[in-house]
């Protein structure tokens, strides 16, 4: 059902120019996203589940990514920015433990990571929700998570398993 | 604008200088992580010429440019990794 | 020269130094997982801006002329830019753990994850 939305919603806007859409373009749409949701059947059963369209969770995510995300990755950027002048770097791979079980909910942090200050994630073990995290100038070799990325989880939490 | 055509310079400059570390990258994920950052680049500079040219045609075919190269980065990966 | 020239103009500058930067650090650091450090984060953020800067462009253009062409230039862009974002840090992390299965120890005090790794292979 989400892929279902997103592909139509993608083609409209893709096809959108200015005025009112014609008739036919929305039947493609809707055709082309029944075929690309019938070809994506066997991926993750979560997929399917209506909860992922409610609105709340819309809004949080738009907040997540226009308040503290922006924040910390204008800041990552001028940390990175800093290294690569002054090459002072101090890198390893470190072990975080999360408390996340939802699949998107470790995507999105994962992500959130990667763009975020001096982090990189290199691996994730799905079952116990551990992070091996590549951090690039390391003040204390069992950092807990506050460390790495402040309040992220906390945050991917809201968004995708309340 | 010539604005837009400075930036194109810079960005094709910056494609140059990176198929250095393509060619000479010790290890092969050097040399993806250099394919990698050129596609970024690649992007970047087709939506800038989008904008030079006022044509949109350059804009879409960034997008499917970014799809394509996500999913060959992903197979190189997946081939480096050895395994499925 | 009007208000939005000068707009467009800051925000090209931004974008291109970091570009520059991400090239930069792609010279300088001296393993693969800090140049993908440098390289995902700064060609991100100027990826970024400077596309940034084409919509400002494309929403003045709209502004002064009205043609609805504009319009759609400026969604396709915001869509650039959301295709930007969701897959770069995505194929990043892809290489990084590609390097590391590969057997590329990274340069530094601690590494977990092989050890990690060695733990399990004896027990």
């Amino acid at each position: 059902m989400v892929i279902f939305l997103a592909s139509v919603i993608m083609y409209l806007l893709l096809v959108w120019s200015g005025g009112s859409i014609p008739l036919n373009e929305v039947v493609i749409a809707i055709a082309l996203g029944g075929i690309i949701t019938y070809a994506c059947r066997s991926w993750s059963p979560g997929l399917y589940r209506m909860t992922a369209l409610r609105p709340d969770r819309w809004f949080k995510l738009l907040a997540f990514i226009f308040g503290p995300f922006l924040w910390g990755m204008t800041k990552a950027n001028f940390d990175v920015a800093y290294r690569v002048i002054t090459g002072k770097i101090n890198p390893g791979i470190v072990r975080v433990q999360t408390s996340l079980k939802n699949v998107y909910a470790m995507t999105m942090l994962a992500n959130s990571i990667t763009l975020t200050p001096g982090t990189l994630t290199v691996e994730v073990d799905q079952e116990s929700g551990t992070y091996y995290i590549h951090w690039i100038n390391i003040k204390n070799v069992e950092p807990s998570g506050k460390d790495i990325y402040g309040s992220f989880e906390d945050w991917a939490k809201k968004v995708v398993e309340e | 604008m010539s604005v837009f055509s400075f930036a194109f310079l810079i960005l094709s400059l910056a494609i140059l200088a990176m198929s250095g570390r393509l060619i000479m990258g010790p290890t092969v994920p050097d040399r993806v992580v250099a394919l990698d950052t050129l596609n970024t680049f690649v992007v970047a500079t087709m939506v800038i010429l989008g904008a030079l040219f006022d044509s949109i045609v350059m804009v879409d075919i960034a997008i499917v440019y970014a799809a394509l190269s996500f999913v060959g980065t992903l197979f190189i990966a997946r081939y480096i990794e050895g395994g499925f | 020269m009007d208000g939005s020239t000068i707009f467009i103009k800051i925000l090209l500058g931004i974008g291109l130094a970091f570009n520059v930067l991400g090239v930069v650090a792609l010279y300088r650091f001296p393993d693969v997982y800090t140049r993908l450090h440098g390289t995902t984060k700064c060609t991100t953020f100027g990826s970024i801006f400077t596309s940034a800067s084409v919509v400002v462009y494309s929403i003045s253009k709209y502004v002064t002329t009205g043609d609805p062409r504009f319009m759609t230039f400026t969604i396709h862009v915001i869509i650039a830019i959301f295709a930007l974002l969701i897959t770069n840090p995505t194929a990043a992390h892809a290489i990084a753990r590609a390097a590391h299965k590969s057997g590329i120890k990274p340069i530094g005090i601690v590494d977990k994850l092989s050890e990690e790794k060695a733990g399990e292979k004896f027990s």
